[in-house]
């Protein structure tokens, strides 16, 4: 059944020189934890968790700081033992320099852990309800870089059945090896990890996507596979080609469903799994800690020692850097990140998240400034990149022109901002940052919108009030005049006559007095 | 420490719009050595003559309109549309011809309407067809080639006759100057004689026009190199050349005496060069994948249609023009389906 497995593969993407070999000479080594930890408390996708400590609190290493504040969102730990001695604004990873509300924590070099819960050694047999409140308690996220919390993620409840679970091993970005490391290294802990994920979505095969020019890892895996009596988890080896990393297109890859448009993976049956947040969730299933470390790639040459290190949440950039050897002279750029998705900082201070799987350190020759950017040629060689099978020149015409709506005709949103068109355009065009401007644009325009349509209604509802009670009062007016009319005809032609009219009329006026049909106030 | 910034991707490929017009001048030079060898002296002046006043022109145009202008100019795109313009003009016409229709390639056709990328005809083209429609006559002079004449006019002759615009003393133009294979062919066929007849005359090679037949196998060379080079795709000069075979091949069945063999449509005139480096003009061409085999096949269709019905003897001109028109239109009805996108919502 498994050898039978076809071989497929997706629409464009580039081969790149992966620039892998730098940063895998030597094993993982762990850094020291420094003086000072800054814990952004939005590092995931959805709301920022909510403090639990005050300035000033002790803490222990592995105690929850700050709790998930919502369904999608994640919990924080304290990477070590030490005092809070701050909760605001800090510089935080993001491309404008921005600054969010963090906790700063002084560490006492005690590096002392908390109480932590049981291992729950008998996944096996527990309800997984509760295998995913140890999943969302421990704070885990998509640690590929997406940072999406796994608790949510792996709540299939009321999709459509998994049958298959995709572990993401591709790595396709160049430069970045600490998935590759921590496969050659931990490669019995990534299959612990994918019993429990397999398990929790009722995965009944499971696939391992990893490319061709990590052989060393995918040989580890088949190791640890084989002392497993694991049946049904299987490394498929693809070929290099970025983005095969991108989740659909590993999807597509390895199952040749395609994961429909604006979908998500379960729409075609698949859960989609870093390996390195498979490792996550098996320490904190297995050995019930939470996630306040990872391993990250510190790379280009740019810095002295490339290599791979596990670091604690929350470590400045510059301290990993310095730690890990230092900036070379040749330092020019430093991304986060990847070459092709990774964003530029403006300077090293900003701590290392749950997402942050690299540090590039580049050099000149390895990020060339932008060339300038000329007009558009239309030569198509965007499209046969386009690994969303979109015509970015299309979408660029329009995002350029402000033109969002036909922007969108031509899928702006399904765009994955994987940077394929950019690196083929002959014209220099920086595509994807149009994309991304005209994304910003859409929603903010959006956001505007929703809040128009609130004042809308709100007018509209004030608009009804008014009207209402204008015609209440009309009613009970008619009511008072017909009152005095009635009077003044008492002495009519048949006084019998005029008091039925007369009681009639006051029954009319009475439901006409009554707010839910103020249109037909006396029957007209 | 502070570093420099920028968006992704941080990488750039090794493409400019400099290296696919050199790669286009590449693959334009056997064609045009196989003219020069066929027509001589003339077309090279031509070329001369063409290829400054669209550097001037377009520089010209930039200094005024206050854009960079030697970051323009290098991408060569001048070149190539004043390259692609003197391969279509007759070998002796007069200079200032030459001028004017390059001028009003460069400055009208292409710059006004905002430059490289925004033109939405093809300069060339437009050129050429101003020029057409203005001096038919010296315009459809052309030398016979010289397998037929057996002696080209020398450089200085050449020389005389394009900048004097009078033949050497002595000389009339009619002794000169011949018809294309694509103009003898239409007199002939209006005179209502026979295919096979017209066949015996001299002019006629193994598939096509003597000495044209082979300026085309030439210029299918450099088009297969653009095509392996991945400059073009092969969609628009295959449906493009698929469709005027198809077209042309079904009249020459029906009636094989007043409609010529198919593969005369394709070596006679400027139907290879048409398609592969006039029609693939990326700027004003369809880019979608299915666009572009629609776009070259209603251009090979027109092709036939004007070459057989028309009033002008070659019509890669006036067909690629017209299908430029249509070209944005087309584009949007064949949007691709993009990846998880079902066959059935296809807008
Ligand atoms: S690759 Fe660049 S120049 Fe070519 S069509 Fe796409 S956006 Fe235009
Ligand atoms: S960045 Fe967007 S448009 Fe460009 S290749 Fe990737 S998915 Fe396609």
């Amino acid at each position: 059944m498994a050898d039978a497995r076809k071989d497929w593969s997706f629409h464009g993407g580039v081969h790149l020189d992966d620039h892998k070999a730098e940063s895998t000479g030597q094993p993982v080594r762990r850094l020291p934890i420094p003086d000072r930890l800054t814990l952004p408390l939005h590092q995931h996708i959805g709301l920022s968790a909510e403090p639990v400590v005050r300035v000033g609190d002790l803490v222990k290493k592995g105690q929850l700081v700050a709790q998930a504040s919502d369904y999608v969102s994640a919990s924080i730990h304290a990477p070590t033992s030490g005092r809070v001695v701050g909760i605001g604004p800090q510089a935080v990873p993001h491309p404008s320099g921005l600054y969010d509300a963090c906790i700063v924590i002084e560490s006492d070099g005690k590096d002392a852990w908390t109480d932590l819960p049981e291992p729950m050694t008998d996944y096996a047999t527990l309800p997984t309800a509760d295998l995913r409140e140890r999943i969302r308690w421990a704070g885990i996220v998509g640690l590929g870089g997406a940072a999406f919390p796994t608790a949510v993620k792996v709540n299939t409840s009321g999709q459509r059945p998994i049958d298959t679970l995709v572990i993401n091993a591709a790595e396709c970005e160049p430069y970045i090896t600490c998935d590759d490391m921590l496969m050659r290294e931990q490669a019995a802990d990534v299959v612990e990890g994918i019993g429990i994920l397999r398990h929790l979505v009722g995965a009944r095969q499971c696939l391992i996507g990893i490319e061709d020019n990590k052989p060393e890892a995918a040989e580890a895996l088949r190791q640890a596979l084989s002392t497993k009596a694991d049946t049904g988890t299987e490394v498929v080896v693809i070929p290099t080609l970025y983005p095969s990393g991108g989740e659909k297109q590993l999807i597509r890859l390895l199952t040749g469903r395609e994961v429909p448009s604006h979908g998500l993976p379960a729409a075609v049956g698949v859960l989609c799994q870093n390996v390195a947040t498979a490792v996550a969730v098996a320490d904190a299933v297995l050995r019930g800690r939470p996630l306040i470390e990872r391993v990250i790639t510190v790379t280009g040459r740019g810095v002295r020692q490339p290599g791979n290190f596990r670091v604690a949440i929350g470590s400045a950039a510059d301290f990993v850097i310095a730690q890990s050897g230092g900036y070379s002279d040749a330092v020019r750029q430093l991304i986060l990140g990847g070459p092709m998705m990774g964003f530029a900082m403006q300077h090293d201070q900003v701590p290392v998240t749950k997402a942050t799987n690299c540090l590039l350190a580049a050099a000149q020759d390895e990020v060339p400034a932008h060339p300038a950017e000329r007009p558009c040629i239309r030569c198509g060689e965007c499209v046969k990149v386009c690994p969303a099978q979109l015509l970015p020149q299309q979408i660029f015409w329009h995002a350029r022109a402000h033109d969002f709506d036909k922007a969108q005709d031509y899928h702006l949103f399904d765009c994955i901002e994987c940077g394929c068109c950019a690196y083929v355009c002959p014209a220099h065009i920086p595509l994807v940052h149009y994309y991304r401007f005209a994304k910003t644009e859409i929603w903010a325009q959006e956001r505007e919108r929703e809040k128009s349509d609130l004042a809308r209604r709100r007018h509209e509802a004030r608009v009804a009030r008014i009207e209402r009670l204008e015609q209440e009062r009309k009613a009970r007016l008619r009511q008072k005049k017909e009152a005095l009319e009635q009077k003044s005809g008492e002495s009519a032609a048949d006084p019998k006559k005029a008091a039925i009219e007369a009681a009639m009329r006051r029954v009319a006026a009475k439901k006409a007095a009554q707010p839910p049909e103020p249109e037909t106030p006396g029957g007209e | 420490m502070q570093f420099a910034t920028g968006s992704s991707p941080h990488l750039a490929g090794p493409q400019s719009v400099t290296r696919v017009m050199a790669l286009v001048l590449l693959a334009l030079v056997p064609g045009t050595l196989a003219m020069l060898w066929y027509f001589g002296w003339g077309l090279l002046i031509n070329l001369a003559i063409a290829v400054i006043t669209a550097v001037v022109a377009e520089a010209a145009i930039l200094l005024l309109r206050g854009r960079p202008v030697a970051a323009t100019l290098i991408d060569l795109s001048a070149v190539v549309t004043a390259w692609l313009l003197a391969l279509a003009l007759p070998p002796l016409l007069p200079w200032w011809q030459t001028v004017l229709g390059t001028t009003f390639a460069i400055v009208i056709a292409k710059q006004l309407f905002g430059g490289i990328g925004f033109n939405p005809f093809n300069p060339a083209m437009a050129g050429y067809v101003l020029l057409l429609v203005s001096f038919p006559v010296t315009m459809t002079r052309w030398l016979p080639p010289e397998v037929l004449s057996g002696n080209l006019p020398s450089l200085a002759d050449s020389l005389h006759m394009i900048f004097s615009g009078t033949p050497p003393a002595g000389q009339t133009w009619d002794v000169i100057s011949g018809a294309t294979p694509l103009d003898q062919m239409r007199t002939e066929l209006s005179q209502n004689r026979m295919i096979s007849e017209i066949h015996k005359s001299p002019l006629w090679g193994d598939f096509g026009g003597r000495g044209w037949e082979w300026v085309g196998n030439w210029f299918l060379l450099g088009g297969l190199f653009m095509i392996w080079r991945r400059v073009i795709s092969w969609r628009i000069p295959a449906s493009m050349l698929g469709a005027l075979l198809l077209v042309a091949g079904l009249f020459w069945a029906i009636d094989p005496e007043t409609h010529p063999f198919p593969a005369f449509h394709l070596f006679s005139g400027g139907a290879i060069l048409g398609a592969f480096f006039i029609a693939t003009d990326p700027v004003s061409a369809s880019t979608t994948p299915r666009g572009q085999l629609i776009y070259g096949a209603l251009i090979g269709v027109l092709v036939f249609i004007i070459r057989t019905w028309g009033g002008y003897p070659d019509a890669v001109a006036f067909s690629v023009l017209l299908l430029n028109m249509a070209a944005p239109t087309i584009d949007y009805y064949t949007q691709p389906r993009i990846f998880g996108q079902r066959k059935s919502n296809d807008a």
